[in-house]
């Protein structure tokens, strides 16, 4: 099939797509996006977690056919996700996009491939700041879906108790950290949040 | 940055903590890689036996396959001496798992779909892969690790023990247990001529370098083994694993860049893992608790192909002074996966079965299992009568009583009930040798007033690349923000793996000496760079041997309160607290994730992780992470973390001991004694499941109709 749909607020498309491909693969091989991590590729670890219409979901168990026209927000497009999102946008399509905001939301560059650190000097979301400056990040593989699903959380509950964000964050493992430090990061950032508003 | 503070022991942030927390750190098969082919093994489906044929033919049938791989058509390999590296040839099959063929594609699911497509046949042979106290295969291998003894033996055990006035006889098992890094295994190969690039997920680019030229026959300046980032290892990528060898192989013959990561349900077989254990201890003490005889002797198994030796005893040899002593080894081999490297090989189950025994004989005397131990503190260590060049586990046990409140604990045991609850509190000792491995470094001063440092070094999510730029810019006398620090390629100056809890102290060490070099030229040139900058290399090998000889070993006492439920046979852990003593911490913040990652490593250990052998297939039933237990949020409580300032100048020029292990070692058998302190019953065989613990548990309920 050809695959239409969004990607960090700029619209994509693939050819020759088998329906039952994962999104998992079609972001990290056909889109050159690879920050989305295969650790499981069934729905176990939460290393791959992305947002789909706002929901987040394991895009291991997501297949190509399913995400048709709809938006996909993945780490590489937090930062500017978690900025629209601040300045009153939604993002996630499910509530409509204004054109500016679409035309201010661009995280990747034109060619599709997002580029190396720097390419594109991006302000970090405040979840993002906050995992680098509690020290939750060690070997940085589970990161990418912590912080989408951390995100998340914080987007629907701007306060969360500390059983809030056990529950949100129990589907993502992490094998470094024993998870303090990842507590702490979510914390930090509603903290942050809260203080800024 | 700039910054009056010493360099050394600062909380400095993690200097990759951009790229990773935007997504842009680049792990093994995240390259964009232009004409990319994608590789899936097929994993034999007999414990044990030959293959007798490989029909490729529907697989092949898809134009998008570009070769399938068996022993029949790969390449050949020149040897090494880990046998597991001799990827598809031989039609021989060591043990479930193993891999058979490989299909290779355009695309990774038609290289899936081939790999389930291509039909090996067997001829299978019985196969034996369950481990005994008795097994009839049991033998004395020459060593249990690199120059360790498997045997040691001093005074007369049998006598004292035979005469002591208390006497503790106990077998303690450990399962297997699987490493289970978040990042599978995985490598991109590249081949340019005879020129070999591989993006591969290991512990050590200089080590995986080394065994691929000698596979391919290849002097090692061809190969080119990169791991800027690691998704973790805990021991499993220590050495070079087959995923790697196969890439390079398959990219060999279809002559294109393959990429292979290993699916998860693999990686139980081929990765390695810790062996299972039994630990049969004996203590003889008198009635105060001074040991007077102590035997450890391990029984553990290895693979057809070969394994590391589970050192589990030796740690007897280092804890506590007992003038009668036997430690011994014995291994057979079985047809099952190879085992190797898990976080604190040796130390991390030998440690559960010691302090368990050691709380077993604090009850048995009616001493306090701390004062027990402390009573028991030797002053030189014991198996070597060596000085230790620092030691302070009983300021660690002091410093715990104190932080977890252990003086309010009411020894009595299963005297704490919260409705049907039972709570106790449970000590144990940590204990973690210190190593350090020849490795190499480069400073480089720029005319510009940079400074650039080249080490081999792996960062596996330790946080070696920031501190070793604290390092250096200490050792340079310069602000962190003049400082660049690059590590992750074999073309780096060479160096020893990321493992051991070695990596700070042994590519610190030419780092620092370096980098001290460099800073002292450049004095004696008035500080005037030449126009080509300045270089200096330095290499630690001499400064190895001229150490003077002492007993080095970092140590700490965790504390652990546990709940078990009455009803449901549930523990879960209520607190945890880890004192350790590990020389200099050199950064705090990332220091701390460590340990802490350790200690919750070791509470899956004890509650929830274990893979089990198949008898009739011959492989571990849990090969993934639905089955294999390793502990997510919701798991794990609130761990505390403390240690103690440890000025040790027998180390290194930093004063640093490893602290990548032993979070995880004493963990167990912390759990295991609070446990017992709240319910009465012993475990002795990990992991504490609801269904080990429900049949006591009822037991008690029956006879005490409360
Ligand atoms: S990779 Fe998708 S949940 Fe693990
Ligand atoms: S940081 Fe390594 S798995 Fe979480």
């Amino acid at each position: 099939m050809r695959l239409t749909f969004t990607v960090n607020g700029r619209q994509q498309e693939a050819d020759d797509v088998w329906e039952g491909e994962s999104l998992l693969y079609v972001l990290r091989e056909r889109m050159g996006l690879p920050g989305s991590k295969n650790a499981c590729e069934q729905g176990e670890c939460g290393s791959c977690t992305v947002r789909l219409d706002g929901v987040p979901v394991c895009a291991c168990l997501v297949a190509a056919g399913q995400v048709q026209d709809r938006e996909v927000v993945t780490v590489e497009g937090l930062a500017d996700y978690a900025r629209q999102r601040a300045e009153g946008g939604c993002g996630t399509g499910a509530c409509g996009t204004s054109l500016d905001d679409a035309k201010r939301w661009q995280s990747k560059p034109a060619d599709g491939r997002t580029g190396e650190a720097g390419a594109f000097p991006q302000q970090l979301s405040a979840i993002q700041r906050a995992f680098i400056d509690a020290g939750a990040v060690q070997c940085g593989f589970c990161t990418p879906g912590l912080l989408v699903a951390a995100d998340e959380l914080l987007e629907r509950n701007a306060s969360p108790s500390d059983e809030d964000i056990r529950e949100a964050l129990s589907g993502n493992l992490c094998r470094c950290t024993g998870y303090e430090k990842i507590l702490d990061a979510v914390r930090l950032a509603a903290a942050r949040t809260e203080e800024a508003v | 940055m700039t910054t009056t503070r010493p360099l050394l022991g600062s909380p400095m942030t993690r200097l990759e903590g951009r790229e990773k927390v935007t997504g842009t750190a680049r792990y093994a098969v995240d390259y964009p890689v232009d004409r990319v082919a994608y590789a899936w093994p097929v994993p034999a489906a007999v414990a044990r036996g030959e293959i007798t044929a490989v029909d490729a033919t529907a697989a092949l049938a898809d134009p998008a396959v570009l070769a399938v791989l068996s022993y029949e058509n790969a390449p050949r390999l020149h040897d090494t001496d880990d046998r597991t590296l001799a990827v598809l040839q031989s039609p021989h099959i060591a043990h479930r798992g193993q891999f058979a063929a490989l299909a290779v594609a355009t695309s990774l699911e038609a290289a899936r779909g081939a790999a389930a497509a291509i039909r090996v046949a067997y001829a299978p042979e019985p196969h034996d892969v369950i481990l005994t106290r008795d097994h009839p295969g049991l033998y004395k291998p020459d060593e249990v690790d690199e120059g360790m003894p498997t045997d040691r033996e001093h005074g007369d055990f049998d006598t004292v023990y035979a005469r002591a006035q208390v006497r503790l006889d106990a077998v303690y098992e450990t399962p297997p247990l699987h490493n289970h890094p978040l990042e599978p295994h995985a490598a991109t190969a590249m081949w340019d001529g005879d020129d070999l690039t591989v993006y591969d997920s290991n512990q050590g680019a200089t080590a995986v370098q080394h065994v691929l030229a000698e596979l391919f026959g290849l002097a090692t300046g061809k190969i080119h083994v990169i791991n800027e980032h690691v998704g973790g290892g805990f021991g499993s990528k220590g050495t070079a694993r087959p995923h790697v060898v196969l890439a390079a192989m398959a990219a060999r013959v279809v002559r294109r860049p393959v990429k292979l990561a290993l699916p998860r349900n693999q990686l139980a077989a081929v990765t390695g893992h810790r062996s299972p254990t039994i630990q049969r201890i004996r203590i003889g003490a008198d009635t105060e608790g001074h040991v007077q005889a102590l035997a450890h002797e391990v029984t553990t198994q290895i693979s057809a192909l070969d394994g590391f030796v589970e050192p589990a005893a030796v740690v007897s040899r280092v804890m506590y002074a007992a003038p009668n002593s036997r430690t011994t080894h014995r291994v057979t081999r079985l047809d099952v996966p190879t085992p190797s490297w898990m976080r604190a090989p040796g130390e991390c189950p030998g440690m559960f079965a010691l302090e368990s025994a050691m709380d077993e004989l604090a009850i048995a005397c009616g001493v306090d299992p701390i004062e027990l131990r402390v009573r028991n503190e030797p002053t030189v260590e014991p198996d070597s009568g060596l000085p230790f060049s620092s030691r302070h586990l009983v300021e660690c046990l002091r410093e715990g009583t104190r932080r977890f409140g252990w003086h309010d604990r009411d020894p009595r045991i299963a005297g704490k009930h919260e409705g049907r609850l039972l709570i106790g509190s449970g000590v144990a000792a940590s204990t973690y040798p210190v190593y350090v491995m020849a490795s190499h470094a480069e400073a480089h001063a720029g005319p510009d007033g940079s400074y650039e440092v080249h080490v081999s070094a792996s960062d596996i999510g330790t946080g070696a690349r920031t501190v070793l730029t604290q390092i250096a810019a200490d050792a340079l006398g310069v602000p962190l923000d003049r400082v660049r620090v690059r590590v992750g390629s074999s073309d780096l100056p060479p160096a020893s793996v990321a493992g051991a809890s070695s990596g700070t102290a042994s590519w610190g060490w030419p780092v620092h000496k370096a980098c001290t070099e460099l800073r002292q030229r450049l004095e004696a040139l008035g500080h005037s760079v030449p126009e080509q900058g300045l270089t200096v290399a330095a290499d630690i090998a001499e400064d190895l041997d001229d150490r003077e000889d002492y007993a080095r070993h970092a140590f700490g006492a965790q504390f652990a309160e546990v709940q078990v439920d009455t009803v449901t046979g549930e523990t879960r852990v209520r607190r945890l607290l880890g004192v350790f003593a590990a020389g200099r911490i050199l950064n705090p913040r990332t220091a701390r994730s460590q340990f802490i990652g350790g200690m919750t490593m070791g509470l899956g250990m004890a509650l929830l992780e274990g893979s089990t052998m198949d008898p009739a297939f011959g492989d571990y039933a849990e090969r993934d992470l639905a089955s294999y237990h390793v502990p997510a949020c919701a798991d794990v409580p609130e761990i505390d973390v403390h240690w103690i300032e440890e000025e040790d100048p027998q180390l290194n020029p930093m004063g640093s001991k490893g602290i990548g292990e032993i979070g995880i070692v004493g963990t167990a058998a912390a759990i295991a004694n609070a446990v017992h302190h709240a319910t009465g019953v012993r475990i002795r065989a990990l992991p504490i499941h609801p269904a080990v613990l429900m049949p006591p548990l009822a037991g008690a309920r029956q006879a005490s109709p409360s």
